[in-house]
């Protein structure tokens, strides 16, 4: 299946770059959607199977399929309404589609790719097809944001392959001849830790990138401020996951080997720099696109810490990353209406959102309460879970820290959201403001409702499976 | 004899530190690549001789030849100046190079791995951490690049210390350097080239909070 994916994938993006035909790219996008919900379905069936010597679904990677699934289909309806309200020509228009076609396939690949070189070649894809979307709009800024993303993620890539040298340095002691995950996971006692802490260290560097933690956090900020907030919902939502796939992974190979809490700490460091840097950042940002972005910062910064900490810790990071993973994209399409109305991304020229639209402006109002974390948002029981395993591990210091950290980050988040939603704008000529149909904003409800879903009455299936992705792990 | 070459390797980037004019790095590339294709030769003995001979194409058409003209004719074409334009004195970035190359020796030293060159560890650490200095002591983009192309040299040195037992490595490493060269070089500096007429770093400094 990952073979006729994979195929069909390459067809469908050759067919939309060259043809020009409307008609022609709205069908074939369609069929492709068809192809990812079957590729999602068939993964979930055969789970744990040996796919083309590369690829082995296991549970984690199911779990994130899905979430990419249910993700996705609105990020491409979302995408076809940008197109039609900003005309876009047929060859921009095709590009686009194929740059996201071919990023959603990569990432899937990368999830479920139970090889660390394999995994790799499909990260460098993920980095040529989110450039494409940054640059859409081929002014300047645009390339700012594209050249540093590029030139970043170059460096970051060659940091992963540096680890995954080391790593090989390592299984050359322990007599391991292949890369794959199962192997260097069963053989992980054998491994030379001089150098596995090596490798550790570069490809947890090079991820970070991906998953938008310090120190290469920097290049997805302004990716997601430029590229359109569609593919900006993909790239804050499902590549972020592929980093987090790439740092569980190996982190599962350390927690069977003596330097564990090492990598714990480095995580627990990282993390916390994280949030610290998104507080820093969220308490006196004015551009809404970028707050969003530095949100999930944030989130990753929490799912990062709860995974180094341990315990009910694992679970809760990985139930918090899927529900991350609904709630931001729902702020990114809606994203697309606020500057609809307003025609800027600056927070000082927008305002009483509420008279102009309604539904959207619950939406933000919800999506604020989501992704602050705050009851009933789904957010609320991973990051509690996550605070119950920092206080089971008598990390009190910390606890409190991030605490504190977070309520700075809730009162810089929602003193500009409200600001949008209540109080009046500065100059606006009312005549100008579009009707936006609450239709559009409909998915976003789905998604919110979604996350809450999923946290308060989990289905059996889902928690069976996160209980078997969390056993990767010691 | 290879641990010769990668002495010199590591003695060109002090000279890459202090050098002024963009034509010496690119000339200090072109060198690199040269060395590349003889530690090459001399190093990967073990494997099978179609995989040898594409890996030493790469080295010599690839780093010695494709990328450094190419970077001259976008320097020539748009009309770059000749200048490195540092933000740090020479002096000071040949102290910190130098620095870079003791602290990854006393680094080296702690490996007590048999199987392990222990010159190409210090060599190609080095040369990431020279290609890193390189990138953030520099104004121009250009100057970027080339670091990043430091950077994938050093990379290539440490790949072929596994070479031997697994090509394949190699072969992945070859394949950062094709996609980094065709996204950085190929796509964007056109692009770049055709938005600004002087790239620097400073007209790409407008995203920030």
């Amino acid at each position: 299946m990952t073979g006729i994916f994979l195929i069909g994938t390459i067809l469908i993006g050759v067919l939309l770059y060259l043809n020009k035909n409307t008609i022609v790219h709205y069908s074939v996008v369609g069929v492709y959607v068809l192809l990812l919900v079957v590729f999602g379905g068939y993964e979930y069936l055969h789970i744990n199977e040996t796919e083309n010597l590369f690829f082995k679904p296991d549970a984690l990677s199911v779990l994130l399929l899905f979430a990419l699934c249910v993700v996705s289909l609105p990020a491409i309806y979302h995408t076809y309404k940008y197109m039609v309200i900003h005309n876009e020509t047929p060859r921009p228009r095709g590009l686009f589609f194929a740059a996201m076609i071919f990023l959603i396939s990569a990432i899937c690949m990368a999830y479920v790719a139970n090889n660390i070189a394999v995994m790799w070649i499909f990260v460098e894809i993920t980095t040529l097809s989110a450039s494409v979307l940054i640059y859409h709009h081929r002014n300047i800024r645009a390339l700012e944001g594209v050249w540093k993303y590029v030139f970043i993620c170059a460096i970051s890539i060659t940091f992963i392959y540096i680890g995954i040298l080391f790593l090989s340095l390592a299984m050359k002691e322990a007599g391991i001849e292949t890369f794959s995950f199962d192997a260097l996971m069963a053989h992980a006692a054998q491994l030379d830790p001089f150098w596995l802490k090596l490798a550790f260290l570069f490809i947890f560097t090079g991820f970070t990138a991906k998953i938008g933690l310090v120190p290469m956090y920097t290049a997805g900020i302004d990716a997601k401020d430029k590229a359109p907030a569609p593919a900006g919902a993909l790239l804050s939502s499902i590549l972020m996951n592929m980093g987090f796939v790439g740092i569980y992974r190996v982190y599962a190979i350390i927690s069977k080997t003596e330097i564990q809490s090492w990598a714990a700490t480095v995580m627990i460091v990282s993390a916390i720099l994280s949030i610290f840097v998104a507080t820093v950042y969220m308490i006196n940002i004015k551009n809404i696109k970028r707050m969003f972005a530095y949100s999930s910062i944030e989130h990753m910064g929490i799912v990062v810490l709860g995974l180094a900490v341990g315990g009910i810790g694992t679970y809760a990071a990985i139930l918090h990353i899927i529900l991350h993973t609904f709630v931001k994209p729902a702020l990114f399409f809606q994203f697309n209406q606020v500057y609809r109305v307003y025609q800027s991304k600056n927070i000082y020229d927008t305002g009483h959102y509420f008279k102009y639209n309604k539904a959207g402006a619950l939406v933000l109002l919800l999506g604020f309460f989501s992704a602050t974390a705050m009851p009933p948002s789904g957010l609320f029981i991973s990051e509690f879970l996550i605070f119950q395993s920092l206080f089971e591990a008598r990390m009190f210091i910390l606890l409190v820290v991030v605490l504190l950290l977070l309520t700075m980050i809730i009162w810089g988040f929602g003193s500009n959201i409200f600001k949008l939603l209540f109080t009046p704008p500065a100059a606006i000529n009312e005549k100008q403001i579009p009707r936006i149909s609450p239709w559009d904003s409909v998915t976003q409800y789905a998604l919110l409702a979604l996350a809450v879903f999923f946290a308060y009455h989990p289905p059996a299936t889902f928690v069976q499976l996160i209980h078997e992705a969390v056993k990767l792990i010691h | 004899m290879s641990d010769i070459l990668l002495i010199i390797f590591a003695i060109t980037l002090l000279f890459m530190s202090i050098s002024n004019r963009i034509f010496t790095y690119l000339n200090i590339l072109i060198f690199q690549g040269l060395i590349l294709f003889g530690v090459t030769l001399l190093t990967l003995s073990e494997i099978n001789i179609i995989n040898l001979v594409l890996i030493l194409l790469e080295t010599i058409v690839f780093k010695a030849i494709a990328v450094p003209y190419f970077l001259k004719t976008i320097i020539k074409r748009n009309k770059i100046t000749r200048e490195a334009e540092p933000y740090v004195p020479n002096f000071v970035s040949l102290i910190i190079v130098t620095l870079i190359i003791v602290i990854t020796i006393i680094l080296s030293s702690q490996i007590k791995d048999p199987n392990l060159d222990k010159t190409i560890f210090v060599v190609s650490l080095s040369n990431l951490f020279t290609g890193l200095y390189l990138i953030v002591s520099r104004k121009k983009i250009i100057t970027h690049v080339i670091a990043y192309l430091v950077i994938e040299n050093g990379v290539f040195i440490l790949s072929l210390a596994v070479g031997n037992e697994m090509p394949m490595l190699v072969n992945l490493g070859i394949m950062l350097d094709i996609f980094a060269s065709v996204l950085i070089l190929g796509i964007f500096f056109n692009k770049i080239g055709d938005v600004l007429n002087d790239p620097k770093v400073s007209q790409l400094q407008n995203l920030k909070d």
